[in-house]
């Protein structure tokens, strides 16, 4: 199953199960969704629970906030991560914050899910990963799944979760395969990260779709050179599973934090900051992090190609980490 | 020589219409006849020359749908339905002063004021230059941001007027953009300022596959314009000179001081949301069949022929140079050389950080932008 397919499960079996659960969004009714991730579930569920909204995005999420602080499940779908920006004091100033400055008397579960992420030369105000602008906020838990299976069981978690869950999507990986639970109680815990490959010579650390360019990178290290890199896969940016993490690098003793979007102050920062403190003793080499270009992303494709963290970018990354380039 | 027309009288503002009569103003009517006793404040030359846009419009979105089809060209939106609603409102503007601040399915407009066509193609290659206008030419990038460019329009046309500008400005947006709290800050400010701007809302019927009335509850866009304290005026979106005459009313407007106007103008998408869009999965084909009969361009050449201004043969000949127009500027943008890495760099910052300039440095050795 695509992790599209395995996404719209994750909402069917949902929507199923929970009648107080809804989905809004523009056009994820008539038109299945911009990326199809809602496809047939107008004709299943009816314009109750999958409503098309105007565009209105400040409008729609505040009224996801309002729905939710009276118990409903609203699963409020965003076309892509960078439209998520005009809607950003809902998001941060009241979804984040509700449960707390109401003493707990209220909760706020509230969904948000969009695909962010570049490669389909949608250019600079549309192909941006500024994950850490969310994971950055006390009272919002974030969540990047790389896999079919978690991000089925990702989403399933966050729409029972009581409280406001970003659910960071990817556009390269809607079409990426894998096998997913089919029980519709399986869950992937939020905050837990995953062993995405086992190895013991350098530890990279990665969410998304950097994932899958990671795991791409450790299997041709090992093809090509005999080297073993083990790939840590963070599923959730906030909770932050630093345990997983650590464990890996304590085993490893070098880690390449990855990132798609730009690395100053991004998740690799937080990551650098944290694998230095946690595992000083074990460092053998300077944490290294990789990410975008410090630039908006150009239109070009042979552009976007340099700007973003390619394979052949990653690859040369890894063995500054290894010591066997330059840094 | 055709003889200047005494100016038409001001469309009606809807300000006092009855939400449950509002009927979009029109002067040329289907059949390419005109309202009793209008006189098109367009000369017969400045016609002929809308005429022609109209016509350039219409193959730039054809031959650019099929590049873009061979992966010559990235997603795009055609304009194809809505050459009235553009051309008519640009037509009211003097290129020399006035400001076009467009969304992205506004390329007539951005001609009129100068932009050159090759930059259109070099645009959706990729080249950043397509989004450079050349010296003097009154015309902010394509928006693709929605709704982005409503409050630059209206803080554009106040630098303006700070400067002892007489000078309006026209900004286009659609039914969807309305609904971005952008346009209603945007439209509040500008009355609250008196800023000589036009907000000229094509309400097409589409914003993708959302129809206009799951858009708004609302009759009409122009009824907001009354909450905002200017006047709204909505007219045949599809009607040249409807849409001209009313641009023109809110331009005098501007210039003189009055402030902003809202103008709806109610047309038609004939063609997809953009390349990536496929219409026929959501508009009722019979829909589309009575819109075509609607076609702009088809009104405007039942009166051009009936004012035997331009003969079927002339019109060939027209289209026929007009494809070679269009293909001469394609060519030019293929040829243009490919984009080099160290573009990324350049206009991100004007004294770039170290960070920047050692990838920047990198870039230009040829090695990984690391």
């Amino acid at each position: 199953m695509t992790y599209r397919e395995a996404l719209r499960l994750a909402l069917r079996e949902e929507l199923a199960r929970d009648e107080r659960v809804f989905v809004m969004g523009e056009e994820v009714g008539v038109f299945d969704g911009a990326y199809k991730v809602t496809a047939g579930l107008l004709d299943e569920f009816g314009p109750d629970r999958v409503r098309d909204t105007p565009i209105s995005e400040e409008g729609f999420v505040g009224a996801g906030v309002g729905a939710a602080m009276l118990g409903e499940r609203p699963v409020v779908e965003i076309m892509t991560l960078n439209f998520l920006l005009v809607a950003m004091d809902q998001v941060v100033n009241h979804a984040a914050k509700i449960g707390a400055m109401f003493g707990g008397q209220v909760r706020c579960p509230l969904v948000i899910r969009t695909p962010n992420g570049a490669g389909n030369q949608l250019t600079a105000q549309h192909s941006q990963s500024f994950d850490q602008y969310f994971a950055h906020v006390p009272g919002l838990k974030v969540v990047a799944p790389a896999t079919p299976a978690d991000a089925k069981g990702l989403l399933k978690s966050a729409i029972r979760d009581d409280d406001p869950v970003l659910v960071l999507e990817n556009l390269r990986i809607y079409t990426e395969k894998g096998e997913v639970p089919l029980d519709p109680e399986h869950l992937t815990p939020i905050g837990r990260a995953r062993v995405a490959r086992q190895g013991r010579d350098l530890t990279i650390v990665a969410h998304s779709y950097a994932v899958v360019r990671a795991l791409a990178v450790a299997e041709k290290l090992a093809r090509e050179r005999g080297l073993e890199a083990e790939v840590i896969d963070l599923r959730s940016l906030r909770p932050l599973d630093m345990e997983t993490v650590a464990a890996s690098v304590a085993k490893t003793n070098r880690a390449l934090c990855v990132e798609e979007g730009w690395p100053t102050y991004g998740v690799t920062a937080e990551l650098a900051a944290r694998v230095q403190h946690a595992c000083f003793d074990d460092l053998d080499a300077p944490v290294e992090r990789l990410g975008m270009a410090e630039v908006p992303l150009p239109y070009a494709k042979s552009l976007e190609t340099a700007a973003l963290p390619n394979e052949a970018r990653l690859e040369r990354a890894a063995l500054a980490t290894l010591e066997l380039v330059p840094a | 020589m055709s003889r200047r027309a005494p100016a038409p009288p001001a469309p009606p503002a809807q300000a006092l219409a009855e939400p449950a009569s509002l009927e979009p103003w029109t002067l040329l009517a289907p059949d390419g006849t005109l309202a009793e006793g209008y006189r098109p404040s367009l000369s017969d030359e400045e016609l002929l020359a809308a005429f022609r846009l109209m016509l350039l419009s219409r193959t730039v979105d054809q031959r650019a749908f099929s590049l873009q089809r061979q992966g010559r060209l990235g997603t795009f939106s055609t304009v194809e339905g809505q050459e009235a609603s553009v051309v008519g409102s640009a037509f009211a503007l003097d290129p020399a002063r006035d400001w076009v601040v467009p969304q992205y399915r506004e390329l007539p407009a951005m001609l009129r004021q100068g932009y050159p066509l090759t930059r259109f193609f070099l645009y959706f290659r990729g080249h950043p230059i397509g989004n450079q206008m050349p010296e003097g030419v009154r015309v902010l990038p394509f928006q693709i941001s929605l709704a982005a460019q409503i409050p630059h329009a209206v803080g554009l046309a106040w630098g303006l007027r700070q400067q002892g500008s007489d000078a309006a400005v026209m900004t286009y947006f659609g039914d969807g953009a309305s609904s971005e709290g952008d346009a209603h800050e945007a439209m509040n400010l500008a009355g609250v300022r008196r800023a000589p701007v036009v907000f000229l809302l094509q309400n097409n019927g589409w914003a993708i596959s959302t129809p206009v009335a799951k858009q708004t509850a609302a009759q009409s866009f122009a009824l907001r314009a009354p909450g905002y304290g200017f006047p709204g005026v909505l007219v045949d979106g599809n009607d040249l000179f409807a849409v001209h005459e009313a641009a023109r009313w809110a331009v005098e407007r501007a210039r003189a001081g009055e402030g902003p106007t809202l103008i709806e103008a109610r047309t038609y998408r004939l063609g997809p949301h953009n390349t990536a869009d496929d219409p026929t999965r959501y508009v009722d084909p019979d829909e589309l069949r009575a819109r075509r009969e609607l076609d702009p361009i088809v009104r405007v050449r039942a009166y051009l022929r009936a004012r035997r201004l331009l003969s079927e043969a002339e019109e060939e000949q027209l289209r026929s140079q007009l494809m070679d127009e269009v293909n001469a500027a394609v060519a030019e943008a293929e040829a243009h050389p490919a984009a080099d890495r160290r573009h990324i760099f350049e206009h991100v910052y004007a004294d770039p950080p170290p960070r920047v300039r050692a990838q920047r440095e990198r870039a230009t050795a040829g090695e990984e932008v690391r």
